[in-house]
């Protein structure tokens, strides 16, 4: 058994090692994809283009307007003259927010009344929109408490020390600048690597299959264990190389914290790649060439990651598309992997992610070993 | 799981197969609806050169992947080496080397590491490895080509080394499809030398082929047609009983009219171009050629030649594949 294995194994490597383009698709695009999700993927909003439309005039419309002008989160870059304008920038896309302040703002303040002022968000994004108009209410209640206490000194000065408030004082544990890269960079090694060992794999097995000479290793007298072990071997290292490599990326280029241990992030990692090993022998075995095995890879891919809380929470998803996403790998190991950087947490806490990734991955490997004949038909 | 089970040979239990290296049963072979190997039967001794001979799409193939173990028999059987392909197939694959129809060796890898590759694979022993791959070297005539990347090497080269690898653990029979297909002709030639060379050392060829000038190098030929035998022998044989009624050779002008003419005039069977004559298939030869030569005169065609000649393989295959529904009515 040993040496046929080892005839596969140095098969495999030559193959892989041999190919420019191999060499380059397990180095280069990882690293690239990382640096670009890892900016790309994020839900902060700032520099959103704003319009404003100013029909009052006055100390207190500039002064609303200029908390805008101020914030990261805005970019006011256009100051029109009618609210047709207004809507034709919406709709053009120029603008994402569009501020309409009616004449008589400032009197109506003056005289304590509530002065409205129309915003307009785009909801295309409705998760754009969702945070935009967050920051729009608290840069227009700041402005208002400070106006009314500007106002009540200049009325009744006498109150300021008696008004009551309630102080919160949030704690956000584990990322305290709310910085969404950090819940996203974890993220992004999980789901990388997914991508990269299924296709890998499916792809190794289905172009031997395409080119004929699976069937001239199937009239060799190798076992379908030492043919998959030899095939998926080599992927293993190389899917643990590169989780390396783009963790590395995560920590040194986007500086993620790393708080847990390397052993439990390696752990969950191997657990992890050894079901997507799994998923990759068993598109292969259920695909006879290259295009199919594209297809049914994306048909895997794209729920996996949707149901991992990759990019939305599991939480908020209805019951029952909450226990499909139990499906997922990915789910776990996105814990394991948010788990160990972030929280700094152990196997303590980790060991049902780890136990539901070996069961996993023994399940998949075996379905993928007794469907993988030494026949053609 | 059955397929590693070390089995028994079958042989024994079956009388007179002794010499026998591929015994096929009534061997049948369906996908869903369409059958593509229906009911062969025929036996294939030691050291023979077995030629499997019939078009594209005939059921060759399909056959030698049965008798490989890569498809299993819808029904009937199958013996290679002594055991059985559907119930041991890698009892079988120990003995047999195998080579496809599409070149699958390793592109990729130089020669040399296909060849160790597939020693590995066989697991041909260390201390006659190097003998092993050095012998199969020669035979492939790749001597000094050992460090060239395989999918760089001309056709007839990596054919060559594809039968290297196949016989380098020295199986007793060789299965080989359409192994010259895209190959050139006098490279076609050193190949079938080769494979002469193999069965004077008493190993079993059993070869697929189209090529009706490649048929006339197997000691024995099998036509097949439509997953069907239609003809069994050596070549001689074929193409002396193969035959349904006699051969005759047509010089004439102008060739199309002619041949439609001569469709439908009695007292021929079958008439088609061959080259830039007519081959005409008719009862008896002497009373025809008088017969025909006058009425050709009659429809204003010019006749240079009329003659009976001996049948090629290819007219007999022709002539039992197109006839193969009439002459079965005319058995009968």
């Amino acid at each position: 058994m040993w040496s046929r294995l080892k005839q596969m194994l140095m098969k495999e490597f030559i193959q892989v090692f041999r190919d420019k383009r191999t060499r380059f698709i397990l180095i280069i695009p990882p690293i690239v994809q990382m640096l670009v999700f890892g900016y790309a993927a994020t839900y902060e909003i700032r520099h959103v283009p704003m319009a404003v439309l100013d029909l009052d005039q006055s100390q207190e419309s500039r002064d609303l307007i200029s908390r805008f002008t101020s914030s990261p989160y805005f970019d006011v870059e256009r100051q029109v003259t009618s609210s047709r304008q207004l809507d034709d920038l919406i709709e053009q896309g120029n603008a994402t927010v569009a501020m309409e302040i009616h004449a008589g703002f400032a009197q109506k303040l003056r005289k304590g009344e509530t002065a409205p002022v129309q915003v307009i968000v785009d909801a295309t994004n409705s998760n754009t929109a969702l945070i935009a108009s967050a920051y729009i209410t608290q840069i227009a209640l700041g402005f208002a408490r400070s106006y009314q206490q500007d106002w009540i000194g200049r009325v009744a000065p006498q109150i300021t020390q008696v008004v009551p408030s309630v102080e919160l004082e949030p704690r956000p544990w584990y990322n305290p600048n709310l910085s969404s890269r950090w819940f996203f960079v974890p993220g992004v090694i999980g789901s990388l690597t997914l991508v990269l060992v299924i296709t890998l794999t499916a792809f190794a097995v289905v172009r031997e299959r395409e080119l004929g000479t699976l069937e001239q290793m199937m009239v060799t007298p190798i076992r379908p264990v030492e043919f998959i072990l030899g095939k998926t071997l080599p992927f293993f290292l190389i899917g643990v190389f590169d989780v390396s490599l783009i963790a590395a990326v995560g920590s040194l280029w986007f500086q993620v914290p790393f708080r847990g241990s390397l052993g439990v992030l390696a752990l969950g990692a191997v657990l992890f790649l050894l079901c997507m090993l799994g998923v990759g022998l068993l598109i292969s075995t259920v695909s006879s060439n290259q295009q199919q095995a594209m297809v049914t890879a994306f048909f895997f891919i794209m729920p996996a990651v949707t149901f991992s809380g990759f990019g939305f929470p599991i939480s908020t998803m209805p019951m029952w598309l909450q226990y499909l996403t139990y499906l997922s790998p990915l789910r776990y190991f996105l814990v394991v992997l948010r788990g160990t950087y972030l929280k700094g947490v152990g196997i303590d806490v980790l060991w049902p992610q780890m136990a539901a990734m070996g069961g996993f991955s023994i399940l998949l490997l075996t379905v993928a070993i007794l469907r993988f004949h030494k026949a053609l038909d | 799981m059955p397929w590693r089970a070390r089995g028994r040979r079958v042989a024994e239990a079956t009388p007179n197969t002794a010499d026998n290296s591929v015994l096929l049963e009534g061997l049948v072979k369906r996908f869903g609806k369409f059958t593509a190997v229906d009911g062969i039967s025929l036996t294939v001794r030691r050291g023979e050169v077995f030629g499997f001979l019939g078009p594209n799409g005939a059921g060759k193939s399909t056959t030698i992947r049965m008798l490989c173990g890569l498809l299993r028999p819808t029904a009937g059987r199958a013996v290679v080496a002594g055991y059985d392909v559907a119930r041991d197939p890698e009892a079988v694959r120990q003995h047999i080397g195998y080579m496809s129809q599409r070149f699958s060796l390793y592109n990729d890898l130089k020669v040399m590491e296909n060849l160790r590759l597939f020693a590995g694979l066989y697991s041909v022993p260390q201390r006659v490895l190097r003998e092993r791959m050095d012998w199969a070297l020669a035979m492939a005539n790749l001597e000094g080509k050992e460090d060239l990347i395989t999918g760089t090497l001309p056709g007839g080269w990596k054919q060559r080394l594809a039968l290297g690898c196949a016989v380098l653990h020295k199986p007793p029979i060789l299965f080989l499809d359409e192994p010259t297909s895209g190959v050139d002709p006098i490279a076609r030639r050193q190949f079938w030398d080769l494979i002469h060379a193999m069965a004077a050392e008493g190993v079993t060829v059993f070869v697929t082929t189209h090529y009706m000038e490649e048929a006339e190098y197997c000691n024995r030929l099998s036509l097949i047609y439509r997953g069907r035998m239609v003809a069994l022998g050596t070549p001689s044989e074929l193409k002396r009983d193969g035959m349904h009624g006699e051969l005759l050779l047509v010089d004439c002008t102008p060739l199309g009219p002619a041949l439609e003419l001569l469709q439908s005039a009695p007292a021929v069977l079958d008439a088609a171009i061959f080259g830039s004559a007519l081959h005409l298939v008719v009862e008896d030869a002497a009373s025809a050629i008088p017969l025909l030569k006058q009425y050709l005169a009659a429809n204003n065609v010019d006749v240079q030649r009329m003659e009976r000649i001996h049948p090629t393989l290819e007219d007999v295959f022709v002539s039992l594949t197109t006839g193969h529904g009439a002459a079965e009515e005319h058995k009968a």
